[in-house]
């Protein structure tokens, strides 16, 4: 293992921050998109099971299909990143709208009075009350779509762009143990590291949640 | 002041997110996509197949690229020959490393013309058909044919010695293979009309790989689609069948590159490969890589500096 | 968006090897084998955590954790070391199912009203009444909703198991891919996709059946 890792230390971080590059931009895209579709889903109380439902069928659609897919539809090249940023940002939005949603919706209706009866009108309100108050749901949405994310990416090596999943393929046509278990624990190893940075960050911005 | 908190560490937190990755965007080795890779400056994009042998052929044509001062972006392992065409013709890829007689088969409508199975009129007849704005290199010496191959026992037992043996028994038997072996012309579809060979099933696995490999031995299947360079033929005492009707033509390794993205020093180091190749010495390395264990690079870098390159 | 492959009726013949009916009972026979193994061993644990409180920090995590496994490598890993098979398939998706089914039969036992479990032993309800007559049927919505997202998870991923030379609905995804054939890659995304609703809905309606009027609110 150690030899492995000695002998290809290139490949396995090249792999490693392109596996990184291709997870964590459609964390970001999807949470700034999510953001607002989520919260159409609560302005407008109809558009909410709609919403769900099709966020619903989104993430059921397998992660490869959408990869051949979206060449077809953007027009962009097939072995193109986009096509995994793209579709791991659907994903995400997928996920997160609905969190964006229901952590609106969670919010207790005397807060959202006594803001109102405090001077808030609508937009302030959302951003300095409704929120703050939403955040600890959507943040952990955000852990869910972001670990859910780094372990999507591998798929993509079954088109040739996948990041550690190409140490999975790899590996697998030399039935050669090493690279594949290098991939695993590395994407583990990222996802927990992303999972702390996102759990240190909500700790930060909301101290009212520490008991 | 709880309102300046939240958005700072929320900002914070995002430009340490955004400059990580835009980081990692920079030296991103698959970054071409911003149109400019073959426009731009000099470099080129290697492709390869998703078997071992193609990626230690676009190593080998990477390190070869590299010595004579090509900057060079890997892509490999990228899939089947229906796929990787597509990425070549639509710009992903500039050169991979090709089998002239399989190019040839899929790209020349019903298989390869009849009669034409040497080296040299493959070539030329590949010539004729090649996808608007590439062309191919010089042809090596080295040849790796698809093969059917049986075992020892599955040979004997069915007195196989060619194609031709398995159109009694075809229909008790199982073939393995790469997905792609279901429309190909040189997979289920050539042996159907060239030799009128029909298998009971078709157990879809992977290109004349380790899958496929095992499943043969464990008697999972019963025919495989092995490659001719696999090591394995010789150490598993594995029966390669012949192929009286040639299915299966000259299929010599040969550089398919986008038009664009030739230049005299770029064909030079690729034919500079293409003379050292042969069928002895690939084996020989492929084996390194697939029995050995040995990565890919390592294996590339001792063929260029073995052969002088 | 070419949908010729989806309504050739040629695909749809129950006895052709690689049509649609035989794709799907391999698929659907993987999504439960993972999924009856996957509650056999998760709901236990899950509840057993969730009953004593005891190895919360493990309960909270697992499902994490359990997220973050690529399924692709676990698969490879699997084959590479058992060979070819269902076994290796089972092992990947089971460990994709177990987390969401523990964490939510946990969840269920930990956010149930504790003083409803009080009640029950006020009225002198042995520990085995008090988790099966009470606990159970109140943790049921929320194990049901861990259930119902393991299921959706494990259908649309149990496509990978194609990319090892398994069936199931993964093989119109890598075979189409692998003949270029996009027809049959839409093919399959659409089954895939419909398949999910489905069966999520009907994991709805036994979600209905199956919760107590009294903790559901509908009488």
């Amino acid at each position: 293992m150690i030899q492995y890792l000695q002998n290809n230390s290139d490949t396995v971080l090249a792999a490693l921050r392109q596996h990184l590059y291709l997870a964590l931009v459609p964390v970001l895209l999807g949470f700034v998109i999510a953001l607002p579709v989520g919260y159409l889903g609560v302005r407008f109380p109809w558009l909410y099971h709609p919403l769900v439902n099709v966020c619903g069928v989104l993430y059921s659609i397998p992660s490869l299909a959408l990869f051949v897919f979206l060449p077809v539809v953007l027009g962009t090249k097939i072995l193109s990143p986009l096509n995994i940023i793209v579709a791991l940002t659907i994903y995400t939005v997928a996920l997160l709208a609905r969190t964006v949603a229901d952590g609106l919706r969670s919010v207790d209706k005397l807060v959202n009075e006594a803001a109102t009866a405090m001077g808030y009108r609508r937009t302030r309100r959302l951003i300095d009350v409704e929120l703050p108050v939403a955040l600890p749901v959507i943040l952990a949405g955000l852990r869910v779509a972001t670990v859910a994310n780094i372990s999507l990416v591998s798929v993509g090596a079954l088109i040739g762009i996948g990041g550690l999943g190409q140490l999975f393929t790899r590996g697998f046509q030399l039935f050669y143990l090493e690279p594949i278990i290098v991939g695993i624990v590395l994407s583990v190893l990222l996802a927990a590291v992303a999972d702390l940075i996102i759990v240190l960050i909500q700790r930060a911005v909301t101290p009212w949640a520490r008991a | 002041m709880f309102r300046i908190r939240t958005v700072g560490a929320l900002a914070a937190a995002f430009s340490l997110a955004l400059s990580l990755t835009a980081c990692g965007a920079d030296e991103d080795p698959l970054s071409s996509d911003s149109g400019n890779s073959s426009a731009g400056a000099s470099a080129v994009t290697v492709g390869s197949a998703n078997f071992a042998e193609s990626e230690l052929l676009a190593e080998i044509y990477s390190q070869a690229l590299e010595a004579k001062g090509v900057q060079v972006k890997r892509q490999f392992n990228i899939g089947a020959r229906e796929l990787y065409l597509k990425a070549l013709q639509d710009g992903s890829i500039d050169l991979l490393p090709e089998y002239n007689g399989a190019l040839l088969s899929a790209l020349h409508t019903g298989g390869a013309p009849q009669g034409v199975s040497k080296p040299d009129d493959v070539l030329a007849e590949l010539k004729k058909v090649l996808p608007a704005g590439t062309e191919v290199l010089e042809q090596s010496a080295a040849e790796d044919k698809d093969t059917l191959t049986v075992t020892q026992e599955t040979a004997t037992k069915h007195n196989l010695k060619t194609i031709d043996d398995l159109k009694p028994v075809a229909g008790q038997l199982t073939i393995g293979a790469g997905p792609e072996w279901q429309e190909r012309y040189q997979g289920l579809k050539g042996l159907e009309e060239l030799y009128g060979v029909k298998f009971k099933k078709f157990q879809p696995l992977d290109a004349g790989g380790p899958l496929t490999l095992n499943a043969l031995l464990d008697g999972k299947i019963d025919v495989a689609n092995i490659f001719s360079t696999d090591s394995a033929i010789a150490t598993k005492k594995l029966v390669v069948l012949e192929d009286p009707r040639n299915l299966y033509l000259a299929e010599n390794i040969i550089p398919l590159i986008r038009t664009e993205a030739n230049n005299p020093t770029v064909s030079g180091a690729l034919n500079a490969v293409s003379a050292k190749l042969t069928t002895e010495n690939l084996t020989q390395y492929l084996a390194k890589v697939q029995v050995d264990k040995q990565d890919t690079a390592t294996v590339a870098k001792a063929f260029i500096s073995d052969n002088g390159l | 968006m070419n949908l010729s492959y989806l309504f050739d009726p040629a695909n749809w013949d129950p006895s052709a090897a690689g049509g649609f009916p035989q794709l799907l009972l391999s698929h659907l026979w993987y999504v439960f084998l993972a999924l009856l193994i996957g509650t056999v061993i998760a709901l236990p644990i899950g509840l057993y955590i969730g009953h004593t409180g005891k190895g919360s920090f493990i309960a909270i995590n697992a499902g994490n954790a359990g997220r973050s496994l690529p399924t692709l490598g676990l698969l490879m890993l699997m084959v590479t070391l058992l060979g070819l098979g269902l076994l290796p398939v089972l092992i990947a998706l089971t460990v994709l199912v177990i987390p969401p089914i523990l964490t939510s039969a946990y969840a269920g036992m930990r956010t149930l009203d504790r003083r409803v479990v009080d009640a029950a032993k006020g009225m002198g309800m042995r520990p085995w009444q008090v988790l099966t007559r009470v606990e159970l049927p109140m943790a049921l919505p929320v194990m049901m909703g861990g259930f119902r997202s393991a299921a959706l998870q494990v259908v649309a991923t149990a496509t990978v198991a194609a990319a090892v030379g398994l069936g199931g609905l993964g093989r119109l995804l890598i075979d189409g891919l692998a003949v270029n054939d996009y027809s049959r890659v839409l093919a399959g995304a659409i089954v895939v996709a419909v398949l999910a609703v489905v069966l999520d809905l009907f994991l709805a309606l036994v979600q209905r059946w199956v919760v107590s009027p009294g903790v559901s609110g509908r009488f």
